[in-house]
């Protein structure tokens, strides 16, 4: 029972880091209706950059926020210039383009920060006063962090004329348009928002798989499942999801498949999930008039 | 067409088959076998172009069906001791039975979700492959060894003998061949209409008459059994399959050379091949990452600068030659929405 239990929180932890990639996800999925396959390499390239700040002697959290404010700016600059062009065209040119994205950035880390896997440090070391019995300290820093981020990101949406705008402009852009809000612009500061959102999944997520160029392919497969699972238009489906989504995986991870086909429980999960129910567990319905 | 134009493009096809049977005596062993590869993705290339190009049905993990034509062949040549030119129908035949598998979710998942589906598939394939419970017949992270089938008899041209690699060759020459013309027949006709029907409108299609369903479904089988017969070929040559040569890089790979290529054409498949084949070595003298940065940079400016690739280059450049205009082929489907977004009325799409 104490080992089942461990699991279970365990899962809860790993669960937290879905759920932000999912969260990400979902940002720019409401406002733009695209997948982001470069989610994940944006979020490693992230990390690179903080684990450069501190290499160069930064504290840790003065690199930590700084690695926000350089991941929103970067996301902003890269759908204003790479994907604003592409904005109204079909699907397969976004996809292809997000590939492209997503190679540039794998490979770009690979060759500017090397290839080998480096150790990433934890604000949360062991044995400081967070820890308790079934959880470590990073893995209860990683939640309040979590959740300290949806916090954030719920006030932002809710009380502030810009995430009004924001909500505004991915509800109905013509008419957000009319109104004066400047949709285009909406959509780079969703993608601003989701690239400093995936910058805290990889920093929080880094001390554990350790960082290296392909450190988020499985995790961004487990966003994904999140994602869908919960809904992929709805942001707390998403955070929700990721829980489910972490615990699931520990527990069929050490009591039913072992660790070697974690990636096919993901598979598994998103076909289930997109035959069965399209909309996820909290999604709305889509309609479309023909 | 007129007879002498007839005349002409027949010594033209003449001089080609003869080229491409003395190619292969004319270079070291090694380019042979890059020559090899370069065809088995263009097989490849074509498979996942009939799917995505023509049918619009967004793939990202091809490389999976790749996968399963390598160790389907690798596994009857190494434990059923089969020949190996038998192991190509079947790893077709399983292939597309895996193919119209997937095509099944595939006919739920417009788009995106269906880019994400298959890229779930690409990624958790050498996971799979790995899997202790099947090690004995996958031979697991080790793979399987294969032998390069000899030539049937002895032969020798400038010099050169006809080595393993260069019957290889002929045999790959010869499949690419019949798949090309499988493919030519396939799209030039009622059916490949019937497919760009479905890309580009899948409702008009369906008031036509066209059973959306049954195409879309064999579409992704037909498509996953060209795939799997590269990926059989690819196994003999390379003489190797092991998990962690089908990750989903490889099917990143195959979408770039489709990209370059050309979207929704039959002879981009050559171009696109050469160039996955060609262009990472040379950037490779640059920096390890260097190809894929230059991948990355490819797909990103032809889908705005030239949607349709290599061979819609190619058909302009020949058209403007002509001196006429080029004749009104079935674009990428990219090609009248990616590069001018701005030609389209702010919301006009809805």
């Amino acid at each position: 029972m104490e080992a089942f239990l461990h699991q279970i929180f365990a899962g809860i932890a790993t669960g937290g880091i879905y759920a932000s990639v999912a969260l990400a996800l979902v940002m720019i999925y409401q406002s733009t209706h695209h997948i982001n396959f470069a989610q994940g390499e944006m979020a490693m390239f992230s990390t690179f950059i903080a684990w450069w700040l501190i290499q160069v002697g930064m504290p840790y959290w003065v690199a930590f926020f700084l690695t926000i404010g350089i991941s929103f700016v970067g996301g902003l600059v890269i759908q204003r210039t790479i994907l604003k062009p592409v904005e109204k065209a079909p699907v397969l040119t976004n996809v292809i383009v997000f590939i492209g994205l997503l190679v540039i950035f794998n490979s770009v880390a690979g060759w500017v920060f090397d290839h080998t896997i480096k150790p990433f440090p934890t604000p949360f070391p062991k044995g400081s006063f967070i820890e308790s019995k079934y959880f470590s300290a990073h893995e209860i820093g990683t939640i309040v962090v979590m959740l300290c981020v949806l916090a954030v990101l719920f006030s932002f949406l809710r009380f502030t004329p810009v995430g009004l705008a924001m909500r505004a402009a991915a509800q109905n852009p013509e008419s957000a348009r009319l109104v004066g809000i400047r949709v285009s612009w909406m959509l780079g500061i969703g993608w601003g928002l989701a690239a400093a959102i995936g910058a805290v999944a990889g920093m929080m997520i880094a001390p554990i798989v350790f960082l290296e160029p392909n450190m988020f392919s499985g995790i961004l497969l487990y966003g994904f499942a999140a994602a869908l699972l919960g809904g992929i238009d709805n942001p707390w489906g998403a955070v929700i999801g990721g829980f489910i989504v972490g615990v699931l995986e520990n527990i069929l991870g050490a009591y039913v498949i072992g660790t070697e086909l974690k990636l096919s429980v993901a598979l598994v999960l998103i076909v289930v999930t997109l035959t069965l129910k399209p909309n996820g567990l909290f999604g709305k319905a889509v309609v479309t008039r023909v | 067409m007129n007879s002498s134009k007839r005349t002409w493009i027949l010594v033209g096809g003449l001089l080609l088959l003869v080229g491409l049977v003395v190619l292969p005596f004319l270079v070291k062993n090694f380019r042979v076998f890059q020559l090899n590869m370069v065809m088995v993705y263009a097989i490849a290339i074509l498979g996942l172009n009939i799917l995505t190009g023509y049918n619009g049905q967004i793939s990202l993990g091809h490389g999976a069906f790749y996968a399963i034509g390598a160790y389907v062949a690798a596994m009857l040549m190494a434990y059923g001791g089969w020949p190996f030119w038998l192991t190509l129908p079947v790893a077709a035949l399983v292939c597309f039975v895996f193919g119209y598998l997937m095509g099944f979710p595939a006919l739920r998942l417009g788009g995106h979700y269906l880019a994400l589906a298959t890229f779930a598939l690409a990624l958790a394939i050498p996971q799979l492959l790995k899997y202790k419970a099947i090690e004995g017949w996958t031979g697991g992270v080790m793979g399987i060894v294969l032998n390069k089938p000899e030539p049937p008899f002895e032969f020798s041209m400038f010099g050169q003998p006809l080595s393993q690699d260069r019957w290889l060759y002929f045999v790959i020459l010869a499949t690419l061949l019949l798949m090309f013309l499988i493919a030519w027949r396939l799209l030039r006709g009622r059916v490949g209409r019937a497919l760009i029907a479905i890309r580009d409108h899948p409702i008009a299609a369906a008031a036509m008459g066209i059973n959306l369903p049954v195409f879309k479904s064999l579409t992704f089988g037909v498509s996953a059994a060209f795939t799997g017969v590269a990926g059989a070929l690819g196994a003999v040559t390379v003489a190797f399959v092991s998990p962690d040569s089908f990750t989903v890089f490889l099917s990143i790979t195959l979408l770039v050379g489709v990209v370059v290529g050309g979207l929704a054409t039959i002879h981009g498949a050559i171009f696109g091949a050469l160039f996955i084949q060609f262009v990472p070595h040379w950037a490779e003298d640059i920096s390890k990452s260097a190809p894929w940065a230059i991948y990355g940079v490819f797909l990103i400016l032809l889908m705005y600068l030239m949607p349709t690739g290599a061979a819609g280059l190619i058909d302009r450049v020949l058209a403007r030659f002509k001196g006429s205009a080029p004749a009104a082929n079935p674009s990428g489907p990219s090609a009248s929405a990616a590069a001018p977004a701005s030609t389209h009325p702010v919301g006009g799409k809805l």
